[in-house]
């Protein structure tokens, strides 16, 4: 099944509070997918201080200490690094690049689930609401976040296999459904030399978006190319640093509801994700059409 | 008989509890959910003629298997409201997703909103009437029953439709395989004010087209049966 949340604020004075309705939204969902979870944070100003980049790590060969000492070192500014096991999160007052390409020359091994300057991603196995807890999800604050429970289906549940996939600066993108061609366009961009860290048809899809992303396309474009050439029974929800978007296949088994207010934009794989959001009573509700995709901007 | 509601507060009972009190065979004539919340499977499996009232959102399957009971939804239903219903009605006054009234042999469904995709799908007898838009593939093979449409179809509307019979004020994005347009006569006039009254739905009947089997994927002819 899966269970998607995600939640996009537009009132600033909600920003302090949106890791714990974050957290409240994937309590609901922990049914949906109570082996495993993920989830990403935008704006947290410990996780992802400003002016620092921020990377997500999970298989770490180093203890953390070393690896904030080794980021140092190589970048000649001063790194800080943080365990959220089995996630480890390190910034530093670089470029998302120039992080990621220093962590890639100290530990090649370990994964990179998540980097830019706005997101923090956390996976770990175990029941999502103990794990965002463990995790300190509730105390985060931000504009943006997306969470994800996972009920694994063509790949293992481990804590790589967790949604989100972020697999380009300040992206996420998070799953309920199936790819059913994903191995055909994951060789396709294979032979365009992407390399991909997992089996997982998720992963395909994120690759493809970021992709179109670093192409130069819009989210939206880049939702309705992913339309084009995927088949299988899918509700997407997309965020990058600026946008927040959902798209669903053209049969739309799937669930998916999307809230409004004037002060913030939900989504979640069911209503009682959302029910004790603020204003929840006076939201405009509503399923997403098939195959049309819906992107609100952080303004 | 009494006036007075029942109410079972989600927020103090859950859902089981709740759906074992109205299930008993003396079950409250009257009753009020509070607080469903989004809540999964209620007021399902009503086998008497009682009244209930669920004052919010529900979740998957609210008042699936319903017989004799009326059942009032005021906010939106999740998947499946109304699923395989027998008899009795079922008024969600939101919106309603995906499947409502799904398989459902009997009984009446109204939903004064929109209701998502598949509306309908495998209908067997039962009467659903929209006051809003259906999604796409509604009534698809339905077998038995009437689906009024007071707003707009989605694509594939009654796609390998048997003999239901399916009524739309407003436009139709496309047919399913075999479902065709059909002559509104008098009967079907008489039908469809029926069911708008029924329904509670101010609409003129002559506002409607009617849709239906073209019976071209009837491909059994007993003539043959020898060769089953």
């Amino acid at each position: 099944m899966c269970g998607i949340v995600g939640l996009h604020l537009r009132d600033r004075t909600l920003y302090p509070e949106l890791g714990a309705l974050l957290s409240g939204m994937l309590d609901q969902m922990c049914d949906r997918g109570p082996d495993s979870a993920g989830m990403a944070i935008y704006g947290d100003p410990i996780w992802s201080p400003e002016g620092h980049a921020t990377i997500s790590l999970l298989e770490t060969p180093l203890p953390r200490a070393d690896l904030a000492a080794a980021l140092t070192s190589r970048l000649g500014v001063e790194a800080t690094a943080f365990d959220l096991a089995p996630t480890a999160v390190a910034h530093a007052p670089v470029t998302a690049e120039q992080l990621h390409d220093a962590v890639r020359a100290i530990a090649p091994t370990a994964r990179v689930i998540g980097f830019g300057t706005d997101v923090t991603v956390l996976k770990g196995m175990g029941n999502p609401t103990a794990l965002a807890h463990r995790f300190g999800l509730p105390n985060a604050s931000g504009w943006q976040g997306v969470a994800h429970t996972r009920m694994a289906t063509e790949s293992a549940v481990t804590a790589e296999g967790s949604h989100p996939f972020s697999v380009g600066p300040d992206q996420c993108l998070v799953h309920n459904g199936s790819f059913s061609n994903h191995m055909s366009v994951k060789h396709t961009l294979e032979r365009e030399g992407i390399v991909f860290d997992s089996e997982n048809d998720t992963e395909v899809g994120a690759r493809f978006v970021a992709g179109q992303l670093a192409g130069g396309v819009d989210l939206e474009k880049a939702l309705l190319m992913l339309n084009e050439t995927f088949d299988g029974f899918y509700t997407l929800l997309v965020s990058n640093k600026d946008s927040f978007a959902v798209v669903r296949d053209a049969i739309s088994c799937k669930p998916a509801v999307i809230a409004e207010t004037d002060r913030w934009v939900a989504m979640a794989s069911e209503y009682r994700a959302l029910a004790d959001l603020p204003g929840i009573d006076s939201a405009r509700i509503f399923e997403p059409e098939p195959e049309e995709v819906y992107v609100w901007h952080r303004q | 008989m009494t006036d007075t509601a029942t109410t079972f507060d989600l927020r103090t009972t859950t859902v089981r509890s709740t759906n074992k009190a109205l299930q008993a065979a003396g079950a409250p004539a009257r009753s009020v959910i509070t607080a469903p919340r989004g809540a999964h499977a209620l007021a399902c499996g009503l086998d008497s003629d009682i009244d209930v009232t669920i004052d919010g959102h529900v979740g998957y399957y609210c008042a699936g298997m319903n017989q004799h009971a009326t059942v009032t939804v005021a906010g939106n239903a999740g998947v499946g409201v109304a699923e395989n219903m027998m008899s009795g009605t079922v008024r969600v006054q939101g919106d309603a997703s995906q499947s409502a009234g799904a398989t459902a042999h009997g009984g009446l469904l109204v939903i004064e909103g929109n209701a998502a995709a598949r509306c309908g799908i495998s209908m067997k007898g039962v009467d659903i009437v929209v006051g809003g838009d259906i999604g796409h593939m509604s009534a698809f093979m339905g077998q038995a029953g009437r689906l009024v449409v007071c707003g707009d179809a989605g694509e594939a509307l009654g796609d390998s439709l048997y003999e239901a019979r399916i009524y739309v004020r407003g436009t139709v994005a496309s047919l399913g395989a075999d479902c065709i347009k059909k002559e509104m006569a008098a009967e079907h006039l008489a039908e469809l004010t029926e069911l708008l009254a029924a329904a509670g739905i101010d609409a003129d009947p002559t506002d409607f087209t009617r849709y239906g089997s073209a019976r071209q994927l009837y491909n059994f002819h007993v003539d043959n049966a020898a060769t089953y």
